[in-house]
């Protein structure tokens, strides 16, 4: 286990991501929703830079008791990342693919200590 | 650029957008697979004729369509003379690159920037050679001016062979034809058919205009007699009446993009065109694959019953498709391989099918979409991304691959081969 430097917290605040390198591979760090996320910079599709991508709450449909469509908005509890190639999007806190939860992104433990965010190989 | 989020805390602001670093995981796949010893040619790509539209109407012929464009562009942009119609085709700013292309930093150069641009991307996804098509000139069939159709397609394929195509040999196209008007189709063929860089003419399905017209004949024999292929470029119309009743843009795009060209494809078999014009190649662009399983079945079972209706045929109708050509982007990867491996045997993907990435658009397709399908043989993946397309459009590819063989070597004679899948 090899924990590398990602970057201060104090230059990590909610929303704010940042990217390291180890042994040829992109590893995405991002702070959403209070806690720190780790992710293999590849997207399960056809291997976009997915923690590049924009990070937007779930949209979910509003329908009434009688099942009629009253619109959409956005989840106040599900965050999504996207992978800017082509869109898909993934539970920041799960990895899982929102459209088809047989993909996931790969995920790294992440450690903050003394000021400092790791992420652990 | 700032693109906004469900909430302010992740607005999200990028800065300084590179192709080639968009697209840096694409370079790493095609370095792993070693793509750069493998023969890639792009069928169906696109670039943005809006970014150069004050130059491209400058082109225009027509002095008094030329006259209200320019003046109508100046406050309007490019409406002035494009179709437009609802999409989102970037997601809601989920895929970046929509905005982010527009405001790329490229080098002056003698050129248009999009040559840059096509380079860069070329190169990152190791693809040799592009056919190059606009994009939101894939509305003009809509047009109700047929004459403005005809002005912008001859002024756009004026523009794009005099300062696009020239500017590098891996940069072709299938030249836009203005389809409302038969005979500004036949003289556009004509007049383009032997300029350089120009491997073939393209159709942009979404219109109303059946290829069975008696006054197209004369166009399909001109293209076949240039050994020219014709293609069919899917686009969407959200307008149709029977596309009008979806309400997302995904249904729009899923069905749509499919329709039309299933109606020309149809229509292109049952008429007998096959049978008039044996030796044009004809090619479906940007529908997928699915289709076509789909359109041969109904059409065989339909045949058999109804053998009078469509007397010209001496085969079956997926007899025929399977002597046509086809694109393979947005290839439906679904999570059953099998389904996609049987269509690959039923349209005699080794033969018929050339790669396409559709890029910059949302839906694009990297060439690994090809080289990772564990069913095919090494020898089939290249045929489909490059192979296929160097035979059927001719390409010399000697300044890319100097030890290449003439085109013909070694593969299949299309017009001649066992047709039935094993």
């Amino acid at each position: 286990m090899t924990e590398i430097f990602v970057a201060r917290s104090a230059d990590m605040p909610e929303g704010a991501r940042n990217t390291v390198e180890s042994e040829g591979r992109q590893i995405g760090v991002v702070r959403a929703k209070g806690k720190l996320h780790a992710f293999l910079n590849i997207c399960p599709h056809q291997g976009g830079p997915v923690c590049d991508g924009l990070l937007i709450h779930r949209v979910e449909e509003v329908i009434a008791a009688d099942k009629t469509y009253q619109g959409m908005r956005f989840s106040e509890t599900d965050l999504h990342i996207v992978c800017p190639w082509h869109g898909w999007e993934f539970n920041v806190e799960t990895g899982r693919c929102a459209g088809d939860g047989k993909h996931g992104l790969k995920r790294f433990q992440t450690v903050e200590r003394d000021g400092a965010i790791y992420v652990v190989i | 650029m700032q693109y906004r989020s469900s909430t302010p805390e992740f607005d999200r602001t990028i800065e300084g957008f590179q192709t080639g670093e968009h697209l840096a995981n694409a370079r790493r796949q095609a370095d792993a697979r070693k793509l750069d010893d493998v023969l890639i040619i792009d069928v169906d790509c696109h670039h943005y004729e809006t970014d150069n539209f004050a130059e491209i109407l400058e082109y225009i012929e027509d002095p008094v369509i030329k006259q209200v464009a320019v003046n109508t562009f100046a406050y309007k942009g490019s409406a002035a003379v494009l179709m437009d119609q609802p999409g989102y085709q970037d997601v809601g700013g989920r895929v970046s690159r929509y905005l982010e292309r527009k405001h790329e930093s490229i080098p002056k150069s003698a050129h248009p920037r999009e040559v840059e641009q096509t380079l860069r991307w070329m190169n990152a996804l190791s693809v040799d050679y592009a056919c190059l098509f606009p994009t939101p000139m894939l509305f003009m069939g809509l047009h109700p001016q047929a004459e403005v159709e005809v002005a912008m397609a001859r002024a756009y394929n004026r523009w794009l062979t005099d300062k696009v195509l020239p500017s590098n040999p891996r940069l072709r196209s299938m030249l836009y034809l203005p389809f409302n008007d038969p005979e500004a189709t036949y003289q556009m063929v004509k007049e383009y058919g032997h300029k350089a860089g120009v491997i073939g003419f393209m159709v942009v399905s979404t219109r109303y205009k059946p290829v069975y017209d008696n006054a197209f004949m004369k166009t399909y024999a001109l293209l076949e007699e240039l050994g020219l292929p014709l293609s069919f470029h899917a686009s969407y119309h959200w307008n149709d009446q029977l596309v009008s009743m979806t309400n997302r843009f995904i249904t729009a795009h899923a069905l749509g993009f499919t329709f039309f060209n299933a109606v020309h494809c149809a229509n292109w078999i049952v008429n007998g065109l096959p049978e008039r014009f044996p030796k044009l190649k004809v090619i479906w662009i940007e529908s997928g694959l699915a289709w076509i399983p789909w359109l041969m079945q109904r059409l065989d079972n339909d045949y058999r019953m109804r053998t009078s209706e469509a007397p010209a045929l001496k085969k079956l109708p997926s007899e025929y498709m399977r002597d046509m050509f086809y694109t393979t982007q947005p290839m439906e990867m679904v999570n059953n391989h099998e389904a996609l491996e049987l269509t690959f045997k039923m349209i005699n993907a080794d033969t018929q099918l050339l790669y396409s990435s559709d890029y910059p658009h949302w839906d694009m397709d990297l060439p690994s979409t090809i080289w990772d399908l564990p069913f095919l043989s090494e020898q089939s993946k290249r045929n489909i991304l490059g192979l296929n397309a160097r035979r059927i459009f001719n390409v010399d590819v000697s300044d890319r691959f100097p030890g290449a063989k003439a085109a013909a070597d070694g593969m299949v004679d299309t017009f001649n081969q066992e047709v039935a899948p094993p």
